[in-house]
C-alpha cells in the first residue's frame, strides 16, 4: 500500500521537476515538441531506474561497509556516465531504430541532475532496494508527466502572439511557473 | 605537446591514474575534515541546548541520555546543571507527522516540568505557513505560546482538537505535528526525570555517562 | 585574448544563466534568499576554477576517448572536497543548499566549460575563465535570490525591509522561481536588445 502512496507522492505531490527542481535542463531544452518530450521521458525512465538500482547496490555493499561514504559523489556519477555509455552501445546493436530516435538525448542524460539527484536522495532517505526502485520509477513518471505537459503547452504557445521581449525562454519559464503553481494544489494529498 | 593517443593502454592508464589520485586525495581530505565536522555537529547541538535551557555550567551533551520507546521512536535528553544543581532538561524529539516530512525539535523543560523554551532543529514545512512554528509558539498572544506552560496541566493539542493551544493560522497539520513532538518530548522528560535527581552531581571531568534507557 | 577580457566574457557575454541558459537546476532551487544564491554561486565558482585549472594542466595527458569520464572524475573530486570543507566550516550554508552541492557535478556549466575552454587553453587562462563564468553565475544567482527574497519575505540579505505579511509568498516557492527568472530574463534580453 505504501508503494502506491510513494508513487502518488513522487509523481504529483513532490514532482521532481516542478517542486524539487531536478531535471530542469532537459525540461526547458527538450520540451518544444511532444514527440521529443516523450522520447526523452522514456530514455530517462529507463536510465533512472537502472542507475538507482546500481548506485544503491554500490553504496550498500561497497561504500558503507568499508566506510568510503565520501566517495559517494564520484562513484555515483561514474556509474551513471558508464551506464549511459553502455545503454547507447547496447541500444545501437539491438534496436538501431530506437537508437536513432533517442539519438542525441542519451549523452545528455548523464548530465541530467535528476539521475544523480534521485540516486543520492534514496540514500538520504534510507530506502531499501525495493523502495528505491519504486521511488526512482515513480520519479521518472513524474518527470515524463511534467515534460509532456509542458511540451503540449509550448506547442500551443508557439502558435500565439507573444510580446517581443517575452518570446522564447521568458514566456516558457512563465508557463512552467504556472504549471508548478497548479501542481502545488496536490500538496498534502499524501504525507510521506 | 601533442595529445596522447587514444590507445587502449593509454586510456586505461590515464583514467586509472586520475581515479586513483582522486580517491587518494579524497581519503586524505576526509581524514583531515573528520574532526572539524564532528566539532561543528557538536557546536550545533550545544547551541540548540543553550537556547532552550537556563544558564548552565556543565556540558549537557556529555551527559546525553538516549531513550527509545516501544514504537521505535528515539529521543535524546541533555541535563543542564548549574554547579551540579539540575536546572533544566533539553529533550530532542522528532515527529513524522509534518506536512512535508519530519519535524525535529529541542524542547527545554525546567525540573518541575514546565516548558522553558523550544528550538526547531529541522523542518520542511510550507514557507510562511508551517515554517512559522519557529516563533509562533513562543509569541505571547492569545493561547499560542507554550513557553512556561506545564503539559501536565494544560492540554498541549490544538484548540480544534479540544486542546489549549492556538494553532498556526492555516497550518493546522504542521501545528499538530509540532505539538505531537512537544508531547513526546514531555513523555520522555517524565521518563528520565526520575533518574536525573535534583541532588547535586559532582562535576569532575564530564564523564561518558551515555546510557540507553528502553521503555517497554 | 586579453586576460581581463576573459573574465568579463564570463560575466557578461557568455553569462551562464542569462545568455547560455545553462545550470538551471541550482538557479531555480537555491535562490530562495540572496545569501543562498550567493553561497551556491561561490561554491560553483570554486569548483569551476579548480576543475578548469586541473583539466587544463592535464589536457595533453588525457586521450580523447576518455576525456568525458576523466573530466567527470576531476570535477566530482573537487565537488566532494568542497562538500567536506563546507560541512566542517560553514554547516548552516551546507544544510540550506543541501542536495544541490553534490549536484554541482552535473551542472552543465562546469562540464561545458571544461569541454569548451579548459581542454583547449592554458592553465592560467582556464582559471580566469572559471573565475569569469563563476562570477557571472554568482551574480545571476544573487540577483535572482535578492528579488525573490525581497518580494517574497520582505527581507534583504536577512535584514527586514518590510514586514513579511506584505510579501507575496509565492516568490519564495517553486512557481515563483520560474516566474522571477522569466521576467528577469525578459528584462535582460531587452537590455541586450536580443530579438
Amino acid at each position: 500500500m505504501i508503494y502506491i502512496f510513494m508513487f502518488i507522492a513522487a509523481v504529483f505531490v513532490n514532482n521532481i521537476v516542478l517542486s524539487q527542481f531536478l531535471g530542469i535542463c532537459p525540461f526547458l531544452g527538450v520540451s518544444k515538441k511532444i514527440n521529443t518530450a516523450t522520447g526523452m521521458s522514456g530514455a530517462v525512465a529507463f536510465v533512472l531506474t537502472l542507475a538507482t538500482i546500481i548506485t544503491w547496490i554500490v553504496y550498500t555493499y561497497l561504500l558503507q561497509p568499508y566506510h568510503l561514504e565520501y566517495l559517494q559523489t564520484v562513484s555515483f556519477i561514474l556509474v551513471i556516465a558508464s551506464l549511459v555509455q553502455l545503454v547507447e552501445i547496447v541500444l545501437k546493436k539491438i534496436s538501431p531504430a530506437l537508437y536513432q530516435s533517442l539519438g542525441v538525448f542519451l549523452p545528455l542524460i548523464s548530465t541530467n541532475c535528476c539521475i544523480l539527484g534521485v540516486a543520492i536522495l534514496v540514500i538520504q532517505k534510507h530506502y531499501n532496494l525495493l523502495e528505491s526502485v519504486v521511488f526512482a520509477f515513480s520519479t521518472a513518471i513524474g518527470f515524463g508527466l511534467a515534460l509532456i505537459l509542458f511540451a503540449g503547452i509550448r506547442e500551443q504557445l508557439s502558435l500565439l502572439k507573444v510580446p517581443k521581449g517575452m518570446q522564447g525562454m521568458p514566456v516558457a519559464l512563465l508557463s512552467a511557473g504556472l504549471l508548478a503553481l497548479a501542481f502545488m494544489g496536490f500538496s498534502g494529498i499524501v504525507k510521506l | 605537446m601533442k595529445k596522447l593517443q587514444s590507445s587502449l593502454t593509454n586510456m586505461v592508464l590515464s583514467l586509472g591514474i586520475i581515479a586513483i589520485a582522486a580517491a587518494a586525495l579524497l581519503a586524505w581530505m576526509n581524514r583531515l575534515t573528520e574532526e572539524p565536522i564532528r566539532l561543528a555537529e557538536l557546536a550545533k547541538q550545544e547551541s540548540a541546548i543553550k537556547e532552550v535551557s537556563p544558564a548552565f555550567t556543565n556540558s549537557p551533551v556529555a551527559e546525553e541520555i538516549l531513550t527509545s520507546s516501544a514504537d521505535g521512536e528515539q529521543a535524546a535528553c541533555y541535563p543542564a546543571r548549574d554547579n551540579g544543581r539540575l536546572v533544566g532538561v533539553a529533550v530532542k524529539t522528532v515527529s513524522h507527522n509534518g506536512f512535508n516530512g519530519d519535524i525535529e525539535l529541542m524542547v527545554g523543560f525546567t525540573p518541575e516540568g514546565n516548558i522553558y523554551n523550544y528550538s526547531v532543529l529541522k523542518q520542511g514545512e510550507t514557507p510562511g505557513l508551517g515554517t512559522r512554528m519557529v516563533d509562533w509558539f513562543k509569541t505571547d498572544k492569545n493561547r499560542q505560546s507554550i513557553v512556561g506552560r506545564d503539559p501536565a496541566r494544560d492540554n498541549m493539542t490544538v484548540s480544534k482538537d479540544g486542546g489549549d493551544v492556538d494553532a498556526i493560522t492555516s497550518a493546522t497539520i504542521s501545528s499538530r505535528a509540532f505539538l505531537d513532538a512537544v508531547n513526546h518530548a514531555y513523555g520522555v522528560f517524565r521518563q528520565v526525570s526520575g533518574q536525573l535527581s535534583a541532588a547535586p552531581v559532582a562535576e569532575a571531568a564530564p564523564a561518558d555517562t551515555t546510557g540507553v534507557v528502553t521503555n517497554n | 585574448m586579453k586576460k581581463l577580457g576573459i573574465i568579463l566574457n564570463g560575466l557578461v557575454n557568455e553569462n551562464p544563466t542569462f545568455v547560455l541558459m545553462l545550470g538551471m537546476c541550482p538557479t531555480l532551487a537555491t535562490t530562495t534568499s540572496a545569501i543562498n544564491g550567493l553561497g551556491m554561486g561561490a561554491a560553483t565558482m570554486f569548483v569551476l576554477i579548480c576543475s578548469n585549472l586541473v583539466i587544463s594542466l592535464l589536457k595533453n595527458l588525457i586521450p580523447d576517448n576518455v576525456r568525458i569520464p576523466s573530466f567527470i572524475v576531476v570535477i566530482a573530486t573537487f565537488v566532494t572536497l568542497l562538500e567536506m570543507i563546507m560541512k566542517a566550516y560553514v554547516p548552516a550554508l551546507y544544510e540550506s543548499l543541501g542536495l544541490f552541492i553534490p549536484l554541482i557535478v552535473v551542472n552543465c556549466i562546469v562540464l561545458g566549460r571544461a569541454e569548451s575552454f579548459a581542454s583547449k587553453n592554458g592553465p592560467f587562462d582556464s582559471m580566469l575563465d572559471g573565475l569569469g563564468i563563476g562570477l557571472g553565475f554568482t551574480f545571476a544567482l544573487t540577483l535572482l535570490g535578492m528579488v525573490r527574497e525581497l518580494l517574497g519575505a520582505g527581507t534583504f540579505f536577512g535584514m527586514t525591509v518590510f514586514p513579511d505579511r506584505y510579501g507575496a509568498l509565492i516568490f519564495v516557492l517553486a512557481p515563483g522561481a520560474f516566474i522571477t527568472l522569466a521576467y528577469l530574463l525578459a528584462i535582460i534580453n531587452k537590455i541586450r536588445k536580443v530579438s
